[in-house]
């Protein structure tokens, strides 16, 4: 790691000043993605803003109609709150499948969204429930939050400080997961309104995407049968080591199968 | 940067670089070299430490972090007060040969120890589940598994007495 200046202001307004006045500044929500690309040196940032003294970012909270996460809520509190799995155990279900029981302990909802890894999980939960992100300056609909690789709908300066997630009638997550890094191969959300069906997936492209023909037919039919014949186009879908294109393809059709199983279930 | 936070039961003040990890701070400034440094990408679990009573992996947390924190290492795990005995878990290690090469051990125990103390109820799943950020190049999973359950089972008794 080179050296690096270490803020922990404890108002967001200082933190959006700090971030938005040293420029390549980078905020430090749990770490669990930053650290790493710090140690290969994929970016040596002259500051870093530590999130972890704004306390009010941290929590859960019932709004009725809506559930509000606070932004530096680590992954295990979302999978084992009460509340969560009470309302939207899809969602709380995708928090203990992400990386490891450690990860889950220092992880936060924020830096994940924040960061849009493409094969992250969350990304997959806040687009497929439709949630709205909210930032030190305005809300932003999920529809609208991810633009692809690692790029987001954030302006400069700008800090998430909450997830507010509809409640679902339905909810399920399921994910084919690389064994060595726990990333999704492919991982997809699905959740029931009572206006129609939506499918979020992660891991197979350059970014979480919805899938139109899989929503539309489970919003006819809520079962693994109504979508078991839809194959998703390879155009734009990710080949490595890990994975072909058509084989991602499948593998959105089996979780999004095991997705719906999930949540009936 | 001056950070202060309780170290095995001990107050501690130290200087540090922010870009220094936890891990690095252990084994190097403070010379506690149990907390073993294995993959260092977050994979393998050998520095796992506890934090606040949590497990965390200590490759991957900036030493920053620990300013007002309370950190329990490999060094800190321990029987009985004002005995010179091993930590339940430990000698179930020792009793169910729950290592081999001994590299993994550290962070092996350590995990083990904040299962059993979160789940007094634990079952076998559970520690497999719960080890899922733990490898053991040696492969030798089925003896650690046998190793927590007994240890948890021994620390259950002795919170019992």
């Amino acid at each position: 790691m080179k050296p690096f200046a270490y803020h922990q202001p404890d108002r967001i307004p200082d933190a959006a000043k700090l971030l938005t006045s040293i420029e390549d500044s980078k905020l430090l929500a749990g770490g669990m993605t930053l650290i790493p690309t710090l140690k290969q040196r994929l970016a040596s940032p002259p500051a870093l803003v530590d999130l972890s003294r704004l306390g009010h970012l941290k929590g859960i909270t019932d709004d009725g109609a809506t559930i509000t996460i606070g932004a530096m809520t680590p992954h295990a509190v979302v999978a084992a709150s009460k509340l969560v799995k009470a309302k939207i155990p899809g969602l709380a279900a995708l928090a203990s499948m992400i990386g490891d029981p450690a990860v889950r302990i220092r992880g936060t909802i924020g830096g994940s969204v924040a960061n849009n890894d493409p094969a992250a999980d969350y990304p997959a939960g806040v687009l497929g429930l439709g949630a709205t992100v909210v930032t030190s300056t305005r809300e932003i609909a999920a529809d609208g939050f991810f633009r692809g690789l690692f790029e987001t709908a954030l302006e400069p300066g700008e800090i998430i400080t909450a997830l507010r997630f509809p409640m679902p009638l339905k909810a399920g997550y399921a994910k084919f997961k690389a064994p060595a890094s726990r990333y999704a191969l492919v991982g997809v959300f699905v959740a029931k309104f009572a206006d129609g069906v939506r499918v979020a997936v992660t891991g197979a492209g350059s970014g979480v995407f919805r899938v139109p023909p899989m929503e539309e037919a489970l919003s006819r039919s809520f079962d693994p049968s109504a979508i078991a014949a839809i194959r998703i186009d390879t155009d734009g879908l990710t080949s490595d080591i890990h994975a072909e294109a058509d084989y991602r393809a499948h593998l959105v059709t089996v979780m999004a199968k095991r997705a719906v199983d999930a949540a009936v279930s | 940067m001056q950070i202060s936070f309780t170290l095995n039961g001990r107050p501690t003040i130290v200087d540090v670089e922010p870009a220094t990890l936890v891990a690095e701070l252990l084994r190097e400034q403070l010379n506690l070299t149990g907390t073993h440094i294995g993959c260092d990408t977050s994979q393998c679990g050998a520095c796992v430490v506890h934090l606040d009573g949590l497990p965390v992996k200590s490759c991957t947390l900036l030493a920053p972090a620990l300013d007002g924190a309370t950190l329990l290492t490999i060094e800190g795990l321990q029987g009985a007060p004002g005995s010179n005995r091993l930590h339940p878990m430990q000698e179930a290690f020792r009793e169910h040969h729950g290592l081999q090469c001994g590299f993994c051990t550290p962070g092996m125990l350590m995990t083990a120890v904040a299962l059993a103390t979160e789940r007094p109820d634990l079952t076998e799943a559970d520690v497999r589940h719960g080890l899922e950020g733990n490898i053991c190049r040696c492969t030798g999973y089925q003896n650690i598994v046998v190793s927590v359950m007994a240890g948890a089972a021994a620390m259950n008794a002795a919170r019992g007495e």
